[in-house]
């Protein structure tokens, strides 16, 4: 184990790491700590300047004032309505291209495996003039379901990558035998492969649900008004419209943040695994 | 043969031809959409690049005139200069990253939890972040301004300074980056040899020595990842410059993936020809760096095989 495990070291370098670690835990953390107090500040707190120090008082309601006072449950709502028929969406298809990509021998395999990679990594910017413009054109702008069409189509790039190397892991003899028997192609991919996938599949479902929920470009390209637009678009307008407000922008932010991180807290171990595919050999 | 009817003839087609056939069923739902929404939009960028088009009227061709343009634009230049920062700075990340795993690798009471919440930055939105840092930064109230005034003696507005705005929403970058590149570090440095490590302890490595000769080379993977994650993220750098500063003051903190939004779906007009030829432009120069990694991943598949 790299550094020493810290077990075996002197007395005094245990406790200077014991006392070490929450310490850099509240530096690193802070910016998130003073917005969480924010968020229960009284708006007479700001007033009077007391900005970073303890509340004067516990303000829940400034919870109650966000969504009272702004869309935010709207936002929120269709925050999940591009997201999850996108994790949803892209999960069917990139399970059919790993399959194809991680089983087959062909010719063009790797030079379409390498097509979903690179595209996997173009700038956003490339795409958007043409993006908009397709989505405009069938009618699907500024509507949840255009921005969740283009989510899955991109997506499908990252998870095909993720899935192919899944996939391509998976003991051969398993399918060979398979074939030996005459069971068809899809019934292999059906009862065999697919049932194998539950790991990947619940890593990608939460790594797609994080990316697809935090994402602000093409929230504010593809959806203009409060009835679409997602949760990081809308919070983006209310900052406009709460200047100086910031103990609801703060509560705001921070109900934003919820969902991703409820997800990454219940699903850490697969959440994890997704991410550092590849940072090992 | 010929005495076979046409159903089982199909099947009998089907049969030989099914190993060729399925890849390629499998592939079909997911190329379209990838074809629709990724290839063709590229090579639609490109085309657009060369005309004069407000989104919704006719286009007009241009020929080189929106590049030309570029030359002489001092906002591109700025944007262009920025970008380079961002990508510079950025790559703290990866040996920040590195310390701070190499920090919680340990294994006492607790430490699972320490390294989820050294993770949490990258789970919440850039949005979100953007916000508090501005916060954060804010004049006459902020903990920074107030932490250079106590200092210096004179508080630092640093997203009103068009000189250091860049620099301030680079850091709020880094933050969730370095998480990120941290999680990477903590996952290789798992599964470094431990025979490897004894080894070397025997022969008397420790410390940098120890880090340089033995650790880092098992961790090359995770380092790989880590630059191709930072790189890409610091070209994206979009949603902090739209949240904290709106790419001002004076457009100073304008990148690339900025300005082409800015002038092609702005107040400003809808140019999209111009916005598309940016566009272009930050294009090459991603793929400058996905040639580079996609070339290691050949490399690297070819030798498995």
């Amino acid at each position: 184990m790299f550094p020493r495990p810290i077990e075996q070291t002197s007395r005094a370098s245990q406790v200077m790491y014991k006392v070490a670690l929450p310490v850099a835990l509240f530096i690193w953390l802070f910016p998130l700590l003073g917005v969480a107090l924010t968020s229960v500040r009284p708006s007479s707190d700001l007033a009077s300047g007391n900005y970073f120090g303890m509340p004067s008082s516990f303000a829940w309601h400034n919870y109650v004032e966000v969504f009272q006072n702004s869309p935010i449950g709207r936002y929120i709502l269709n925050s999940f309505k591009v997201t999850i028929p996108t994790v949803i969406g892209t999960l069917a298809l990139s399970c059919m291209t790993g399959f194809a990509l991680g089983i087959y021998r062909f010719k063009a395999n790797i030079y379409v495996f390498f097509l979903f990679v690179a595209g996997n990594f173009v700038p956003f910017q490339i795409l958007m003039v043409p993006v908009r413009d397709l989505t405009y054109s069938v009618g699907l702008y500024n509507t949840t379901t255009g921005l969740a069409l283009f989510h899955i189509a991109f997506q499908t790039g990252f998870c095909t990558l993720f899935m192919r190397n899944f996939i391509a892991s998976l003991p051969r003899e398993l399918i060979e035998a398979a074939r030996v028997e005459g069971i068809a192609e899809w019934r292999i991919f059906w009862y065999i492969v697919l049932p194998l996938m539950r790991p990947a599949i619940a890593a990608l479902s939460v790594l797609v649900f994080t990316f697809i929920w935090n994402d602000f470009f093409w929230a504010t390209v593809l959806t203009t008004s409060a009835s679409t637009q997602p949760v990081t678009a809308g919070l983006s307008s209310l900052n406009g419209q709460w200047v100086a407000a910031w103990h609801l922008v703060s509560a705001g932010s921070i109900i934003a943040a919820l969902p991703p991180v409820a997800m990454f807290f219940l699903m850490q171990k697969h959440f994890i695994a997704g991410l550092t595919l590849g940072a090992v050999k | 043969m010929t005495m076979l009817n046409t159903e089982t003839r199909k099947s009998s087609w089907w049969r030989t031809n099914q190993q060729t056939l399925t890849p390629w069923l499998f592939l079909a739902p997911g190329l379209v959409m990838f074809a629709i929404y990724v290839v063709w939009p590229i090579y639609e960028s490109f085309r657009i690049s060369f005309y004069d088009w407000d989104g919704l009227g006719e286009k007009v061709w241009l020929g080189w005139a929106n590049y030309q343009e570029l030359f002489s634009d001092r906002a591109f230049k700025t944007s262009l200069y920025n970008n380079v920062i961002w990508l510079v700075l950025y790559m703290l990340a990866v040996p920040a990253g590195l310390a701070i795993a190499i920090f919680l690798n340990q294994t006492v009471r607790g430490i699972r939890i320490y390294k989820s919440l050294f993770f949490f930055p990258f789970v919440i939105s850039q949005v979100v972040v953007g916000l508090m840092f501005a916060w954060f930064y804010a004049p006459n109230f902020g903990l920074f301004y107030k932490l250079t005034e106590l200092i210096t003696g004179k508080g630092i507005a640093i997203l009103a300074n068009p000189n250091l705005a860049t620099y301030g929403i680079i850091a709020a970058g880094l933050w969730p980056q370095i998480a990120y590149c941290m999680i990477l570090y903590l996952t290789g440095l798992n599964n470094v040899a431990p025979d490897q490590i004894e080894a070397a302890r025997l022969d008397g490595a420790k410390g940098l020595k120890m880090l340089w000769y033995v650790i880092l080379p098992q961790l090359r993977p995770a380092t790989f990842i880590a630059v191709v994650v930072t790189v890409i993220g610091a070209l994206r750098s979009f949603d902090l410059v739209s949240i904290m500063t709106n790419g001002g003051p004076f457009g100073s903190t304008r990148v690339l993936s900025y300005y082409m939004y800015e002038q092609a779906l702005s107040e400003y007009g809808y140019r999209m020809g111009y916005g598309a030829a940016i566009a272009v432009v930050l294009f090459g120069i991603m793929m400058i760096f996905i040639s580079g990694f996609i070339w290691k991943m050949v490399r690297d598949e070819r030798g498995m095989r």
